[in-house]
């Protein structure tokens, strides 16, 4: 208990680093580009788009037919699993990248994957514009009485990416080759999170294959809330706890163990 | 007089390193290792039983060859290397002098460098903005504030750092070789500095390969070799024996 107190008291003292972290990389990611901020609304919206035309034209026999909304049905799927994808990958390489600096100063390590997430999140958060744009244009309506509720998928799949972040920072330290087959795996997963078709219109077997994938259960929470006007069952309430608690656990459990070799491994 | 508790006691203190023979990064060059006999860890001991306790208000000199464990013992006072057998107690706050630039973002202009690297040193930003003009008076860099720090000469960047540090009065101050940068004027203002804290009641443990500087500025010395402690003791005393030891070897 007096460990955990000890803890939380180390964190609060590093909290405006954190913050002075997200505005360094906020202020970066921007710099000299003329449109700015606005990428980040652009960027996901456009994607979109691409998307939108493949699956709508070329492709439109793979999705599946009969989902209504298919531009709203999709960004949703989109942003969701670019938030996963982006705080991901960028808690990975976070601690190695502050090498320079972890090996002169005395800083909580766990600083960096979190920074990566919580950046990841305001990213996300900002995106979220292109989502209601999407939703204005098509015309589609949102059932304000479950909407709000998506906060709740949202903040979970940032603590299950937060976990995996933990996790994948400390072991990619060790082993490089992490980043290549996290990259690889992301793309597998892309097309198991029911992003841009209907897991319901899919046979028996793979049904249950994509139920296995955390992402779906984020990303079809959030669009009952937002989309479907369903809210939130048991089910969903639960698996999406569950995952988060079992990553942030996994995550946590692994870092904590080899924090103290880390720096010895840069 | 009752007995002063040291403000930093190392105890029994080893560092042991394992250097890999080869460096294994990837997967792939680690199971070719391994099927080639197996992974060889060869055993270096960085430092090895080392006491040492340093008095509040000591300003410690740390000599010694090249890998002889200066820097390691430093590391780990500051908390950056946890060691591999005995104990380091430290009661204070610590200010350490990072080298040249590290906890610096190239990208960033010096005014958000200030702030971002006083986080790092886990100031808040209350009390920055309170500090602010001192470290742009001393860095003597106000017509730079706002240029990125990759613009900047490597002796501006190092009075930035040096500034930045030395905002507030730590308990203990570390400093690795921070010195030897900047012209002499710098240098002089940085030992002026120095001393000001000192006789603010600061710690300072210093790092130096000048015999000179440290003779000038230290009232203890400590000696490291291969990684023991060969000597501990007033300045004159180890730096005498020091010298001597060296010499034969021209």
């Amino acid at each position: 208990m007096h460990s955990l107190q000890t803890h939380f008291a180390n964190f609060w003292k590093y909290r405006y680093l954190l913050q002075n972290l997200i505005t360094r990389d906020f202020k970066l990611k921007y710099r000299r580009s003329v449109l700015g901020v606005a990428w980040s609304v652009l960027n996901p919206l456009l994607t979109c788009l691409v998307m939108f035309l493949v699956f709508d034209s070329i492709m439109r026999g793979l999705r599946g037919e009969g989902i209504p909304n298919f531009a709203a049905f999709l960004i949703i799927g989109q942003l969701l699993f670019n938030f996963f994808r982006e705080s991901t990958t960028m808690a990975m390489e976070s601690v190695l990248k502050n090498a320079p600096l972890l090996r002169k100063v005395y800083i909580p390590k766990y600083i960096f994957p979190m920074e990566k997430a919580c950046f990841a999140l305001v990213n996300c958060l900002f995106s979220f514009i292109a989502l209601v744009i999407v939703f204005v244009l098509t015309w589609t309506p949102v059932t304000w009485a479950t909407a709000w509720m998506a906060v709740y998928p949202l903040v979970m799949l940032f603590f299950f990416s937060l976990g995996i972040g933990l996790f994948l920072s400390a072991m990619y330290v060790f082993v490089r080759d992490i980043m290549h087959i996290w990259e690889v795996f992301c793309t597998l997963l892309v097309y198991a999170s029911a992003i841009f078709y209907d897991p319901e219109a899919l046979s028996g077997v793979m049904q249950r294959l994509i139920h296995i994938n955390p992402m779906y259960w984020y990303i079809t929470a959030f669009r009952r809330c937002v989309l479907w006007g369903q809210g939130l069952d048991a089910t969903m309430l639960a698996v999406c706890f569950l995952c988060a608690a079992l990553s942030m656990a996994v995550g946590i459990l692994v870092f904590k163990k080899n924090q103290d070799k880390l720096v010895l491994y840069m | 007089m009752a007995q002063q508790q040291p403000i930093i006691s190392v105890e029994h203190v080893s560092m042991r390193f394992n250097l890999a023979k080869e460096k294994h990064e990837s997967l792939k060059e680690y199971f070719v290792a391994l099927l080639h006999g197996g992974v060889r860890f060869d055993e270096f001991f960085a430092l090895d039983d080392v006491c040492l306790d340093i008095m509040p208000g000591d300003f410690y000199g740390l000599i010694g060859l090249n890998g002889s464990g200066k820097s390691t013992l430093l590391k780990i006072i500051s908390g950056v290397y946890k060691p591999s057998a005995g104990k380091v107690t430290v009661r204070g706050t610590i200010a350490p002098l990072i080298e040249l630039g590290a906890g610096f973002d190239m990208d960033l202009t010096a005014r958000e460098n200030i702030y971002l690297n006083g986080t790092v040193l886990g100031y808040t930003p209350k009390y920055i903005d309170s500090k602010f003009e001192d470290i742009v008076e001393f860095s003597e860099l106000r017509d730079f504030l706002d240029v990125p720090l990759k613009n900047y000469s490597s002796g501006m960047v190092a009075r930035l750092a040096f500034a930045v540090a030395t905002m507030t009065k730590p308990d203990i101050l570390i400093a690795d070789e921070i010195l030897s940068v900047g012209d002499f004027l710098f240098q002089q203002k940085c030992e002026k500095r120095m001393a000001e804290l000192m006789s603010g009641g600061t710690t300072v443990i210093l790092v130096s390969h000048s015999i000179e500087q440290i003779e000038r500025m230290c009232n203890k010395v400590a000696w490291l070799d291969h990684g023991r402690l060969r000597r501990n003791g007033p300045t004159a005393e180890v730096t005498a024996e020091y010298k001597n030891f060296e010499k034969p070897k021209d």
